[in-house]
């Protein structure tokens, strides 16, 4: 009995092995999947700037500065759509950056509790509307609205300006800029909203507590205290802003220049690659078209680090411990 | 009104807000409470309580936890309404004037009735200066030098000015522990309230820091009305003048302090201020 | 009662800021109110069931449907399905059982990569697997002179090409139909047959890089897997899944709570072990729904598609030829001139849009009806 009892207890021991095996290899196996990511990072670097190599030695910084963009005689300066990537998000930030906080506040601290969850659910669900179908009401019907309506109206009252003179078409750097608009609008209310409810209940009802308005609460209590945030989830729709493919391309006008007027058409990085790497008949056109999506790449991934910083290190100001 | 030889406060200003019923005793009681139930949906948190506050005196609200007693604190300044399914019946009354009539906004209310919060809350985005003005400003007192005058009133009043009046534009969260809370003190004391709710203000300081908390309540005494909620029976003791004894949301005994811990009448009392459970 | 001096201009100014916040919200909302009803308006005319059934006709043709284009996105998602699945749950398993000081950078780079433009990762699985191999080369003939090191290849329309060779010795050269502009001196990668009559070239392989020679010998490059394939548009796709997957999977593993896991490991089960059959179990659910907007959000994806998939007008085979995809198929009839194919596009769009919203909708049904059985 006592010797049945023993092999017991060694066979016990023994087993203890299998399983630490299948341990270290899951672990090491979820592990290496993990650092997937960084692979990924890696590969896109690489692969971009092996293809931009090519025109990168041919070119060298006279690339980012030339204004000329013509495949068939081999000459290619990215300035047009680095100026048109540009502006494009300029305008899509003056536009989206007020309304979206202001949504957000509304969604966070003014709505009438009934319809906080419902209307937030609506505004991420236009999160997931692919860039193409916006594209596609874009070209067929904002540009023919902006093109007889709200253009001639802003050409009428603002037509002094150099920025608003010049033909209509309806496609162009303004179009652009309002229907990038509309793609990060989404965004940025998202993560302003989680920004605004991470900030302590605490601080809204010292405010209350002092006799405030819904109004002076949010702005004395909320917004000031979450300022970093939402200047991280501005810079992320910025980052998202440079990225938008599609629905650019199909209402800018797909013109390489550099035009004074927000009503001309225009080019962006991401548009030029889109419309013409399919199509790039020479190496050199395509190492071109390389270099510039590692231009895009470099700039959205610089935008994007600020932005993940800013995100992750707001904790709001800090209380210093007591004494 | 006794003020020109305390240290901690300086000759009172015009008031451009009147406040009827600060620092005078004799105008009966400041606050009148009937009949109050308090419900959060379907659930009762307080069972029909009545009680009338003294004017200029401190009164101690003690319990076990759940009692109660922070949700009676807060229907004084219609803060329990910030809970969505919150509902009240019964009468509350501030110097006669009912503070739940139907177009008396809670925002006017909490202008005389003022709060202080168990863990100190300065606006972090705020130097101190302003975190003391910013009820004055809200309110729409934009002159430099009546701001810097309640200021120093203020902060003179919560015992703090000695401390902070060489950096009164210093971040407010570069105060310790304790001199936040006196901060938030002054911030509340600034709008000039009649009453002044405090819910565990010491809590969550250490003893030293507790103990001038305490000090500063009773001098504020001789012109505010105070509230104070706290599970420290013997700070109870200390420096309130009358006690009540909530128990599962009803008002169990309400009397002087000393006979509260002394002699109670009723038993359930008894057995909490001794010990035997809570 | 009294009276605080400015109250009215407060109040005034709250109902203020309240309307405006509340008609920015109103604004955000009406693009994609406008947007649905568009779709429906303009499509709901071409939907019907040749749409759903057939090929699309050649050019200027009326009629026809986009069957492949819906195929084909099915297609897709399985491929990035079987890339983003496994990589992105596993990883995120890591992140939330096992843990280390390397998490928060691999979250960081996880987010980082997120906001990188999909048409870069185009333009990467293009250099990877898209890059047109050496049809014309294939059982050509060819002369090697060692001295100069000058491998000469005639192909099949008998143009010669010079190749410089590296290494003599070795069996394995290059040959890449892009190889007269590549700098002197890169290694190119060819079989060859050394016969009779000279050298002939059996297969061309591609240019250099070990990466090239791993795919190559991986999917026996007789035929060449280069050209836009379905298999590059779902690696890319797969590829975009990665990130997303492994953040929402740590996420919902997050909130599965410890009890659980002690209480296996209590009673003697391996921490791998309570790991696949406990927590994963148990967070299933909520990896599925994770995993489910991943696909919903890569399914809208048109840029990465352009030079990998490529879009066909007919069937897809075999998973190296070119795949048509709605996004793609929508894309190219928006901006053609025909009004017939405009219609189809905005048909395409709605079913695209209705799938996409399907899946977030019940997405964000089943993760609420959790968080209220949570209490």
């Amino acid at each position: 009995m006592a010797e049945k009892e023993k092999k017991s207890g060694e066979s016990g021991l023994k087993t203890l092995g299998g399983p630490q095996y299948a341990d270290r290899l899951f672990k090491w196996l979820t592990l290496v999947m993990a650092l997937s990511v960084f692979v990924l990072i890696g590969l896109i670097g690489w692969e971009l700037t092996n293809g931009a190599s090519p025109a990168m030695r041919q070119f060298g910084w006279r690339f980012l500065t030339g204004s000329d963009w013509n495949p068939v005689d081999e000459k290619f300066g990215a300035l047009p759509f680095i100026f048109g990537t540009i502006v494009t998000s300029i305008i899509a930030l003056i536009i989206a950056v007020p309304i979206s906080i202001a949504t957000a506040v509304y969604l966070t601290e003014l709505a009438p509790r009934w319809l906080r969850q419902p209307l937030t659910m609506f505004i991420e669900l236009l999160a997931a509307v692919p860039s193409v179908i916006l594209g596609l009401w874009g070209i067929f019907v904002m540009i023919p609205w902006l093109r007889d309506h709200l253009y001639p109206a802003i050409q009428k009252v603002f037509g002094f300006l150099p920025l608003f003179q010049g033909p209509i078409y309806g496609y162009g750097i303004l179009t652009g800029g309002i229907i990038i608009a509309i793609m990060i609008i989404p965004i940025i209310t998202s993560v302003s909203r989680e920004i605004l409810r991470s900030v302590p209940g605490l601080q809204r009802e010292a405010a209350y507590a002092l006799g405030a308005t819904r109004w002076e609460v949010t702005r004395i209590a909320v917004l000031s205290y979450a300022k970093k945030g939402l200047f991280g989830a501005v810079i992320l729709g910025l980052g998202r802003a440079l990225g938008e493919t599609m629905a650019v391309t199909m209402v800018i006008g797909n013109a390489p220049q550099i035009a004074k007027s927000l009503f001309a058409p225009g080019y962006t990085l991401a548009s030029v690659v889109a419309n013409e790497f399919s199509e790039a008949t020479s190496d050199i056109y395509v190492s071109a078209l390389f270099e510039l999506g590692l231009v895009l790449l470099g700039v959205t991934v610089l935008v994007n680090i600020i932005a993940q910083i800013l995100l992750k290190t707001f904790a709001g100001p800090g209380v210093k411990p007591q004494h | 009104m006794t003020q020109g030889d305390s240290p901690t406060t300086s000759a009172a200003p015009a008031e451009n807000i009147s406040t009827p019923g600060r620092g005078n005793p004799s105008r009966g009681p400041a606050l009148t409470v009937k009949n109050l139930s308090v419900f959060f949906g379907t659930h009762q948190v307080l069972k029909e309580v009545s009680i009338d506050i003294k004017a200029c005196s401190v009164t101690a609200i003690i319990g076990p936890s759940g009692c109660g007693k922070s949700t009676f604190l807060r229907s004084l300044n219609r803060m329990h309404e910030l809970v969505p399914e919150a509902r009240m019946t019964g009468e509350i009354r501030l110097f006669g004037d009912d503070i739940y009539e139907r177009n008396i906004e809670p925002v006017i209310v909490r202008r005389r009735v003022g709060m202080v919060f168990q863990k100190s809350n300065p606006f972090p985005t705020m130097s101190i200066e302003d975190n003391v003005t910013v009820g004055l400003r809200l309110n729409g007192i934009r002159d430099r030098a009546t701001l810097a005058e309640r200021t120093e009133q203020s902060l003179r009043s919560s015992a703090l000015w000695e401390e902070v009046k060489d950096r009164l534009h210093k971040p407010a969260i570069s105060l310790s522990g304790g001199q936040q809370q006196r901060l938030c003190i002054a911030r509340a004391l600034a709008v000039r309230p009649e009453v002044l709710l405090m819910d565990e203000p010491a809590s969550a300081l250490d003893p030293i820091a507790t103990a001038r908390i305490e000090d500063l309540i009773l001098e504020l005494k001789k012109e505010f009305t105070i509230v104070i909620v706290t599970h420290n029976m013997q700070q109870a003791a200390r420096i309130s003048d009358d006690t009540a004894f909530f128990y599962l949301g009803e008002l169990v005994e309400y009397n002087a302090t000393k006979k509260i811990f002394t002699s109670p009448s009723q038993k359930r009392t008894e057995d909490y201020v001794t010990g035997r459970f809570g | 009662m009294t009276v605080v001096t400015n109250h009215k201009w407060r109040k005034a100014k709250n109902m203020f800021m309240q309307t405006l916040t509340f008609a920015c919200a109103i604004l955000v909302v009406l693009p994609l109110v406008l947007v649905f009803y568009h779709l429906v308006v303009s499509g709901i005319g071409a939907i019907n069931w040749n749409f759903f059934t057939q090929l699309p006709k050649p050019t200027g043709e009326l009629g026809g449907g986009m069957a492949n284009a819906i195929v084909g996105t099915f297609i897709l998602l399985g491929i990035a399905a079987c890339i983003g699945v496994p990589v992105g749950v596993l990883g995120g398993i890591y992140l939330a059982e096992f843990g280390s000081k390397l998490n928060w950078w691999v979250r960081f780079a996880a987010d980082v990569v997120n906001g990188v433009p999909s048409i870069t990762w185009g333009m990467v699985v293009y250099a990877l697997l898209v890059v047109p191999l050496p049809e014309p080369y294939r059982g050509t003939t060819g002369a090697f002179d060692p001295q100069s090191g000058v491998l000469t290849v005639t192909d099949r329309s008998g143009e010669s090409h010079d190749f410089t060779v590296n290494d003599t010795t070795r069996l394995h050269l290059g040959g890449d139909g892009q190889l007269n502009s590549l700098p002197k001196g890169t290694d190119v990668i060819v079989k060859f047959h050394r016969g009779a009559g000279g050298v002939s070239v059996a297969d061309s392989i591609g240019s250099a890089g070990w990466w090239r020679v791993f795919m190559a010998y991986i999917l026996h490059l007789h035929n060449t897997v280069s050209g836009f394939s379905a298999l590059a548009g779902g690696l890319v796709l797969g590829l975009m899944m990665i990130p997303l997957v492994m953040r929402t999977t740590e996420e919902v593993l997050h909130l599965v709570p410890t009890g659980y896991r002690e209480a296996a490991l209590a009673l003697g089960i391996s921490k791998s072990r309570m790991i696949v059959q406990i927590v994963v179990r148990t967070a299933l659910k909520g990896i599925v729904t994770g995993v489910l907007l991943a696909l919903a959000r890569v399914a809208g994806e048109t840029a990465p598609l352009l030079f990998t998939a490529f879009g066909n007008q007919g069937w897809m085979y075999k998973v190296t030829d070119p795949v048509a995809a709605l996004p793609l198929q929508i894309f190219s009839y928006a901006i053609s001139p025909y009004d017939d194919w405009h219609r189809q596009a905005w048909a395409g769009a709605l079913v695209l849009l209705t799938m996409v919203l399907v899946i977030n909708i019940s997405v964000r049904v089943m993760t609420r009806d959790r968080y209220q059985a949570k209490g």
